[in-house]
């Protein structure tokens, strides 16, 4: 799988490392740090560019056909 | 000999000696083994699996099934190699496979008698009683007896490596379609990946009596490969084979670098690419299909197509009296190359209408129906219209089932192939793979000017540029009526590889085994290393006919990648024995080795655990000498892999402020303090110091184990929770050697600052980062200097420690002293522990993870010291500790660390136990199950030596 740093361009998914769901970036409380999502289709995730320039992303993305819908930069 | 006096694309002029089950043989270059060995009218080359029936090859290509051979000797063997693939060098060795004791006398040719009992599923029904038995007598039995090929069992001296390529266009296929997509691209000034499982590039054109553009294809070829290779933006990769697709146009390749090679003479063996496309074309072309009838599998019996290929590509006639059984045109067009060939011909047709101009013995609407000939085929029984039948001599066979393109890549993200009844064959679903289109034989589309057509005009599409000129090529469409198995007495064979025959299909249909995925798991149809190339659609179609529907509702099976085996040294590549990991080093690593270190691992990092001194034997020894030696002197040791996180801005003092529960905003420049930082969920990430070092710029020490995700928590704070903070985080972990000098005597070492204050100094005209700060208890200093200085403050500071009687010392002494301070690692910190179990009030200010930290639930067992203080004087750590009788609900905490302490004569351990705080002069049973040791505790405060902390302030 590949995404588009916003940064660097496109990358292989290998560079990246995963947070899970972009709700738990969104706050403190209990719901933001436990309840996560789980669709059969487009879910928000976050991700770091931990192999590159260390960016925190939000990525969009179809879980079941991995086709990526956008990636920006997580809190703007 | 077989070999024809002229034709095929091999070098005659030299000559290559090979072996085979240790009898030489010669071959000319550009032979595989399979046709060095048909030359050399050698037939039998194999064993199947199941039944040890001896084999020839069946194709002359990559889906083999039956020719798998070992290659090479010793170290370097290598099993189920497809002698249709393997070149010939000088100096070959290859050996038969599967068979005891020699290729032409097998023992267990006897399980082929046995073959009643041993049909689909037979080991979950014929062993089944006695129950034991199965485990204990019949399971070892056939696992003894199953297997393919026998792997070495010592390790590959072969080096492999992975790599990456990127291009605007991969072709997959070096055939008529796949060199005019090339040369369309490549034309354009496109980067052009072409890549081809073969050796020789061209496909079909170098296996077929073919005209493109007026001349022979085989000089076509030539021309255009020649061409493409000139184009400095168009990559050339003979032998490479496209294993996966994957996503977002990445596509596994491949490279046999060096198989053909008597000695890789240093290059890789093979290399595993990893190929990212921006478009894709498919012209894998297609493979024959094979036509079930009784005794189909004798050496002899082949693909038409195959034996199209060995005339032609490698000059070589591997039978004088043919019988060519087909269902389509190609059966007229085998007859005729064999004629040409000067071969003897019978060409049996299926089909009723079929009147082909040819100068041979045609028999229309008849079968094949039985085959003789134990290790070789000798004569053939065919079937007319009328029910009679007939014998013919012939050691040749050539089947002609019709074609299935070759759809495997566009199935590896999920979909499923469409059948298409004009080929009776499954093409590629349109859009099955992002960016991948297939052409020519592999979208079912035929002929030689469809291939060259469609390959063309999809890099054109795909590029948005002109279609390279098409030349000339035959446009004939293939007439087929399907035909699957001629209905006679006998087995006949679907799988070669895995023996399953039309009788097993029909078992597995009569025990309801009806789904193709059920079908193929019960009769182990289309597995192993062929994955059914030349099997699944037969067997597709007897269990259609079987069930009564058509086949494309019965659908295939899922093909997934590797399209072909791939080794696992090549996925490895170099990440093998010490580089299966990377090793970090710290800068005085060289230097430590010159001191007779001991060393640990701590994650990647390598720490010196002990310095071993005189006639020291055991780690206790060293470790004993080197806590006493700092506790009364001095010692230096080497702390590089502690993390150094600086944190700098106009905000870096709000940003801390906010991270640490400890507060950091008032913290004075020059000074620092220690703090404990929480993760979101409210438990304890890590503990540190923080200097300020200027009124912008701190430096943080998180933990070696912790500092990975300390500055991944960071800088998602600083960009995602709080953009509005001016703050930026650099981890400056390599850049830092840190060195640790700490003894009553450290003063003499070196004038520094007081405790908890941060200073720089310079040592030796080298600006260092001084920190007292101390992890032993004992004052003294963290010296931090850049990296490159480390090994020469090592040296410096151990020269005059050595002058007041002082040296080195490793990680287990460290431990000793922290545990005798209460300081705490992360065997305390293990993710389930709070503040409050660690004994930290919650200030009023807002930190991460306060909230969280707030719910009632998060208390649990508090850190404790415990000692001995009964008879059994050990403790373990791990140990639980436990009130009253042994019993789950009994367990009241564990122990974190335990170590001897030599400044204190006996055992101290830290432990988290409930309610801990409120017991101290209590005691508690410590049980360690796994041990069988058991002791009584005192519980008192997590610390055991200078509790006021007044050696650090001397």
């Amino acid at each position: 799988m590949r995404l588009t740093c916003p940064h660097c361009g496109p990358r292989d998914s290998r560079e990246f490392k995963y947070f899970g769901d972009a709700k738990t970036a969104r706050g403190d409380d209990f719901a933001s740090t436990y309840l996560r999502d789980n669709p059969a289709g487009e879910h928000a995730e976050i991700w770091q560019h931990i192999s590159g320039c260390r960016a925190w992303l939000e990525v969009v993305r179809n879980v079941t056909t991995h086709k990526v819908i956008s990636v920006k930069e997580a809190g703007q | 000999m077989s070999r024809l006096p002229k034709g095929g694309i091999i070098d005659r002029t030299r000559s290559l000696p090979f072996t085979f089950d240790g009898k030489g043989y010669c071959a000319h270059p550009g032979d595989t083994v399979a046709s060095a060995l048909l030359a050399n009218g050698v037939q039998l080359m194999g064993r199947s699996f199941k039944y040890h029936r001896p084999r020839g090859v069946l194709t002359a290509g990559s889906e083999e099934p039956n020719a798998l051979i070992e290659v090479s000797s010793g170290a370097d063997r290598t099993p189920n190699t497809r002698a249709t693939v393997q070149e010939v060098f000088a100096g070959l060795q290859t050996q038969s496979q599967n068979r005891w004791p020699t290729l032409g006398f097998d023992i267990k040719e006897a399980l082929d008698l046995a073959h009643p009992f041993l049909g689909a599923g037979f080991y979950y029904k014929t062993f089944m009683w006695p129950r034991a038995a199965w485990h204990h007598l019949w399971e070892p039995i056939i696992r003894r007896a199953a297997g393919l090929g026998r792997l070495s069992s010592e390790p590959d001296p072969a080096v492999y490596d992975k790599a990456w390529k990127h291009c605007d266009l991969l072709v997959i296929g070096a055939g008529p379609a796949g060199l005019m997509a090339a040369l369309t691209a490549g034309r354009a000034g496109a980067r052009v990946v072409l890549a081809d499982e073969d050796f020789v590039l061209g496909g079909r054109l170098q296996a077929e009596a073919l005209e493109v553009g007026g001349e022979s294809s085989h000089g076509w070829v030539s021309q255009t490969v020649a061409e493409l290779a000139s184009l400095p933006n168009v990559t050339l990769m003979k032998r490479t084979t496209i294993t996966g697709a994957y996503d977002g146009g990445t596509y596994g390749a491949l490279e046999r670098v060096a198989d053909h090679l008597p000695n890789a003479q240093g290059s890789p063996q093979q290399i595993f690419w990893r190929i990212v496309a921006k478009h894709a074309i498919l012209a894998g072309g297609a493979h024959e299909r094979p036509i079930a009838f009784p005794n189909n599998d004798r050496p002899g019996i082949m693909l038409a197509s195959a034996v199209r290929t060995y005339i032609h590509r490698f000059g070589v006639l591997p039978a004088r009296r043919w019988v060519v059984f087909a269902n389509n045109d190609e059966g007229a067009r085998t007859a005729h190359d064999l004629l040409k060939a000067g071969a003897e011909v019978t060409l049996v047709d299926t089909r009723k209408d079929a009147r082909p101009e040819i100068s041979c013995r045609h028999l229309p609407e008849a079968e094949v129906v039985n085959t003789r000939g134990r290790q070789g085929l000798k004569a053939v029984e065919v079937r007319f219209a009328n029910g009679n039948t007939e014998w013919i001599k012939a050691e040749g066979l050539a089947m002609a089932g019709g074609w299935n393109p070759s759809v495997h890549l566009t199935c590896h993200m999920g979909a499923r192939p469409v059948w298409q009844d004009n080929i009776a064959g499954f093409v590629p679903r349109a859009g099955a793979v992002p960016g991948l289109q297939a052409v020519g034989a592999a979208n079912g589309e035929f002929t030689t000017h469809m291939a060259l057509n469609t390959g063309a005009a999809a890099a054109a599409k795909a590029l948005g540029v002109k279609p390279a000129e098409i030349p000339e090529a035959e446009d004939t469409l293939n007439k087929i009526t399907p035909f699957w198995h001629v209905e006679a007495k006998g087995r006949a064979w679907l799988d070669f590889q895995n023996d399953v025959t039309v009788k097993d299909v029909v078992q597995a249909h009569a025990e309801n085994m009806r789904s193709v995925e059920h079908m193929k798991r019960y009769t182990t149809l289309g597995m192993a290393t062929d994955q059914g190339k030349t099997a699944n659609i037969g067997a597709l179609a007897v269990m259609a006919g079987l069930t009564g529907q058509e086949i494309a509702q019965t659908g295939t099976t899922m093909f997934r990648p590797p399209y072909t085996p791939v080794q696992m040294g090549a996925l490895g590549g170099r990440h093998v024995e010490v580089d299966l990991a990377p090793e970090r080093r710290m800068p005085g690593d060289a230097f430590a080795r010159g001191h007779r270190a001991n060393w640990d691992e701590m994650g990647l990092w390598l720490r010196p655990s002990l310095f071993k001194q005189g006639d020291e034997h055991t780690w206790r020894q060293s470790c004993d000498r080197e806590v006493q030696m700092v506790r009364e002197c001095v010692g230096v040791t080497e702390v590089s892999t502690l993390g150094k996180i600086e944190v700098q801005g106009p905000d870096a003092a709000e940003f801390l402020n906010r991270i640490f529960l400890t507060p950091m905003k008032k913290l004075g420049v020059g000074h620092i303090r220690y703090g404990l930082m929480l993760r979101t969920d409210g438990f304890v990430m890590d503990d540190s110091t923080v200097a300020r070092l200027a009124e912008d710029l701190f430096v943080m020490h998180p933990t070696t184990g912790a500092s990975a995700e300390v500055l991944s928590h960071l800088e998602f704070c600083a960009h995602v929770r709080w953009p509005e903070l001016d703050v930026q985080i650099m981890d400056v972990t390599e850049q830092w050697a840190q060195v640790a000098v700490h003894g009553p005597m450290a003063h003499k070492v070196l004038v520094g600052p007081d405790f908890m204050r941060f200073q720089e100094v310079e040592i030796e005209g080298v600006k260092a980062r001084v920190f007292r700060v101390s992890y032993s208890g004992e004052a003294g200093f963290e010296i931090a200097v850049p990296a490159r200085y480390g090994a020469a403050l090592m040296h410096w500071l151990l020269g005059k420690a050595e002058a007041l009687g002082g040296g080195l010392y490793g990680l287990e002494a460290l431990n000793v002293m922290r545990v005798e301070k209460g300081y705490l690692t992360h065997a305390e910190i293990d993710g389930r522990v709070s503040h409050y179990d660690l004994g930290f009030p919650t200030p009023d200010k807002d930190f991460v993870g306060k909230q969280m930290a707030a719910r009632a639930g998060l208390r649990g067992p508090e850190l404790v010291g415990l000692t001995t203080v009964g008879t059994v004087k050990a403790l373990v750590g791990g140990a639980l500790l436990v009130e009253g009788d042994f019993a789950p609900d009994n367990v009241q905490g564990h122990i974190t660390s335990a170590v001897f302490s030599p400044t204190l004569g006996h055992m101290v351990a830290l432990g988290l136990l409930e309610n801990g705080r409120a017991r101290h002069g209590e005691t508690i049973q410590m049980i360690d199950a796994t041990s069988g040791i058991s002791a009584m505790c005192k519980i008192g405060p997590a610390v055991f030596f200078d509790a006021k902390g007044e050696r650090l302030r001397a």
